[in-house]
């Protein structure tokens, strides 16, 4: 299975994609994870690659491969088509943040739903920030969208939280497990 | 046990579990966090931030002659700032396990340019590693020691990129005994004065055959035959590519670079009907192939420049493209420096007074990017002082304005003797230090001027302004950058001073908890804003522009910038 997250760096697409790594890890595959650090996190685009399977080889999924991608920004979905399947799913959180040439009034936000339906047909819309916002957490979409991501997964409910509870000091996990099951209770549409 | 790691933290890792008591680095995407796990995980093994690369590898040198297991670690232009003692340190006898990690970046994801430090390996005639995962760069650093105190030598272990910051499934092991220090003393080894490096010159060159045949017999070279119609030889996340690619060919994998394992290398190209060197960035193993009289593809076809690819790989040795996937034109995301960085304001007072200004490496060579356009020159660490001083010397003291700007880390690094240079050699540049209190581009790591060590205790702190003024610039003034007016007067001052001039513009980097703006969002009064953009102008990601109005989001921290820039007081709140 390849899944790709993308997003804007600051969305905690990283922390997402290490949790995903984890429980697949912890279900019996072989994982590997790969994402650009440093200078592209200063509100750059991000994209994390993750490989599970009985053996993985690349570190980055290789076009027409991807299974799933989960976009924590709707734009940023867009550019990442070369790597979805057909029939891929996409699951996008809907949510528009702004790249600089739109700030500045040069360049209009592109409708990209007519873009990505050229490739797959299997769209997924969640409000992350409503649902985040609603618990009083805005910071927590990351985790929110891992819920969602999860309903598509073989591992159950128990493993991810097993593996939120690994990962996170004490004071935040209730929050992000609160925020992660409202994520799995998404009306996916 | 098993774990998930990135290369860097399996690196760290190995280092523990091979007895490693001391480890030094300066940091520098992608190698930073292999300092960051051994000082966070591993109590029993030293570590310090040092001031650049060239000093990590000197004292690491000096553990490593006292007997200590050592690591030092760089990214690859680092290698560059270390290559001084690097070419002289083969000479040198090594007494405790010695390696020196080189982390290379491909397609410069941060990085000024993308050299193949495996050449260092060569030209410093020392053996290298190279790791094709987690696993491996914990396996091969612990041979690395191995090979270090069994041959007496520096090992290089060079990553990439993808190797570094992937994360892959690790198996951890027990951690072998840390080496006893001893002090001993070998002149004939140590002194590297003409008779002595005369007579070590041959040790080395033996010492290499000695490798060669170490690595014709060593389990790091594998050798996969299968369908022998194809044949590649790799190593390095290369390897990795072009199994994804051909999964069904046979594959010599390398995991010992240099010295290459020659007769394992013929025995498998004669084996094989097409033979493929594939590798990133040079054609390292593929000269050397070839030079050994067998035929080859590599770089005739597989591209130099940037990162390797599954897909690269596939389509360049098949011959085939795949039909290619329709690509839009979107509105790209370039990084840019975070709401409320004080660099901004500066940037933004330099840029109005109409200076050139040289740069350096750090957040602030963001700068660069429109709408500032502020950042004229970046070479390396510690150029901008230099390059400011070469232009003004031949405009002549008040002709052009010429600045340059560094940060504090980077002045620490390799600007000292720059501004040194210039206060020594009558320079009129304007200099400005750009003191956040932090090495702010690769995740906020402390240095000499912070009064805090790797580790989080307390030490002692450099004091800029006696340093600068202890290099002979009299003419030194302190600014808080987010007081754009004084800031802009203050530059304008040292432009009108005839003589070397140095501004320290001083506001901890908006990522720490010492951060002085206020964190409350400011707001736009539409009725009074009359869109005329100069706030715009600072390319704040905090500041939009729609319906002929500036509009300011969540994303903004207070800084207050904006709305010292804003002539008709449009902008409210924060401070």
């Amino acid at each position: 299975m390849n899944v790709l997250m993308a997003g804007v760096g600051g969305q905690g697409i990283i922390l997402a994609s290490d949790m995903l790594s984890e429980v697949m890890m912890r279900y019996g595959f072989d994982v590997k994870k790969s994402e650009i650090h440093g200078m592209a996190q200063r509100g750059g685009s991000v994209m994390s690659h993750v490989r599970y399977s009985g053996n993985v080889a690349s570190p980055l999924i290789p076009f027409r491969s991807c299974d799933i991608l989960l976009s924590f920004e709707e734009l940023e979905t867009a550019r990442y088509l070369a790597y979805l399947k057909e029939d891929a799913r996409v699951i996008i959180n809907s949510y528009r943040l702004s790249p600089p040439s739109v700030i500045s009034g040069s360049r209009d936000y592109p409708d990209i739903i007519p873009i990505i339906r050229e490739r797959t047909d299997r769209i997924y819309m969640v409000d992350g920030h409503a649902i985040a916002e609603e618990m009083g957490n805005p910071r927590g979409v990351n985790i929110v969208l891992l819920g969602t991501l999860s309903t598509f997964l073989e591992p159950e409910e128990g493993l991810w939280v097993e593996c939120i509870n690994f990962m996170l000091n004490e004071k935040i996990r209730s929050m992000n497990i609160e925020g992660f099951m409202k994520g799995r209770q998404v009306n996916i549409q | 046990m098993k774990k998930l790691l990135s290369g860097n933290e399996a690196i760290a890792a190995g280092a523990y579990e091979a007895g490693v008591s001391f480890a030094c680095a300066y940091p520098g995407t992608p190698s930073t966090e292999v300092l960051e796990t051994i000082a966070k995980e591993y109590p029993h093994i030293h570590a310090e931030w040092t001031p650049n690369e060239k000093v990590a590898l000197e004292v690491a040198a000096g553990a490593s002659y006292a007997g200590a297991r050592t690591i030092a670690v760089m990214k690859h232009v680092g290698v560059n700032v270390a290559a001084d003692p690097l070419m002289t340190l083969p000479y040198t006898l090594i007494r405790g396990g010695f390696v020196l990690v080189s982390a290379d970046d491909p397609e410069l994801f941060s990085s000024q340019n993308e050299q193949d430090n495996r050449h260092y390996a060569r030209f410093a005639k020392i053996p290298m590693l190279e790791p094709s995962s987690s696993q491996e760069a914990k396996d091969f650093m612990k041979e690395a020691i191995r090979i270090s105190e069994r041959f007496e030598t520096l090992v290089m272990l060079r990553t990439t990129t993808r190797i570094a910051h992937s994360l892959g499934v690790v198996e951890l092991d027990e951690a072998s005994e840390q080496r006893a220090p001893a002090l001993e003393r070998h002149p004939a080894e140590w002194v590297m004065l003409p008779a002595n490096a005369r007579r070590r010159h041959p040790v080395i060159e033996e010492r290499i055959r000695s490798l060669r045949a170490y690595s014709n017999a060593s389990s790091l070279n594998i050798t996969d035959m299968a369908d022998t119609s194809l044949g590649i030889i790799s190593s390095g996340v290369a390897y990795q590519y072009a199994r994804e690619a051909f999964p069904e060919a046979s594959f010599l994998k390398l995991g010992m670079a240099y010295p290459l394992p020659d007769e394992i290398i013929r025995d498998f190209a004669g084996k094989v009907d097409e033979l493929w060197v594939v590798e990133e960035l040079d054609g390292f193993i593929e000269e050397q192939v070839k030079a050994m009289g067998i035929d080859c593809h590599g770089k005739d076809r597989l591209p130099m420049c940037g990162e390797l690819t599954p897909d690269i790989v596939k389509n360049v040795i098949s011959g085939r493209d795949a039909d290619p996937i329709r690509e839009y034109a979107l509105p790209g995301r370039p990084p840019s420096m975070c709401p409320g960085c004080p660099h901004r304001g500066l940037l933004w007072a330099l840029k109005r007074n109409k200076c050139f200004i040289a740069g350096d490496i750090g957040c602030y060579t963001l700068g660069f990017l429109p709408p500032l356009d502020a950042i004229d020159t970046c070479l390396c660490m510690g150029a901008g002082i230099n390059h400011a001083h070469g232009m003004s010397k031949v405009f002549g003291a008040g002709k052009e304005k010429i600045a340059a700007v560094i940060g504090d880390s980077t002045f620490f690094h390799s600007g000292i003797t720059g501004l040194a240079n210039l206060a020594y050699n009558k320079g009129a540049a304007v200099i400005v230090i750009l003191d956040n209190r932090t090495t702010a581009m690769t995740g906020s790591q402390n240095h000499p001027g912070t009064g805090i060590t790797i580790r989080g205790e307390q030490t002692t702190s450099l004091d800029l302004e006696k340093l600068v003024r202890a290099l002979g610039i009299d003419w030194v003034r302190v600014v808080d950058p987010y007081d754009v007016k004084k800031t802009r007067k203050e530059i304008k001052e040292a432009l009108a001073f005839v003589g070397p001039a140095v501004i320290i513009s001083r506001a901890p980097c908006v990522l720490l908890k010492s951060r002085t703006v206020s964190g409350r969002v400011l707001y736009v009064d539409p009725d009074i804003c009359t869109g005329c953009k100069v706030c715009i102008g600072l390319g704040c990601p905090a500041i939009e522009f729609a319906d002929e109005k500036a509009h300011i989001n969540d994303m903004c921290v207070g800084c207050g910038v904006c709305s010292e820039l804003c002539s008709v007081n449009a902008i409210g709140g924060g401070k």
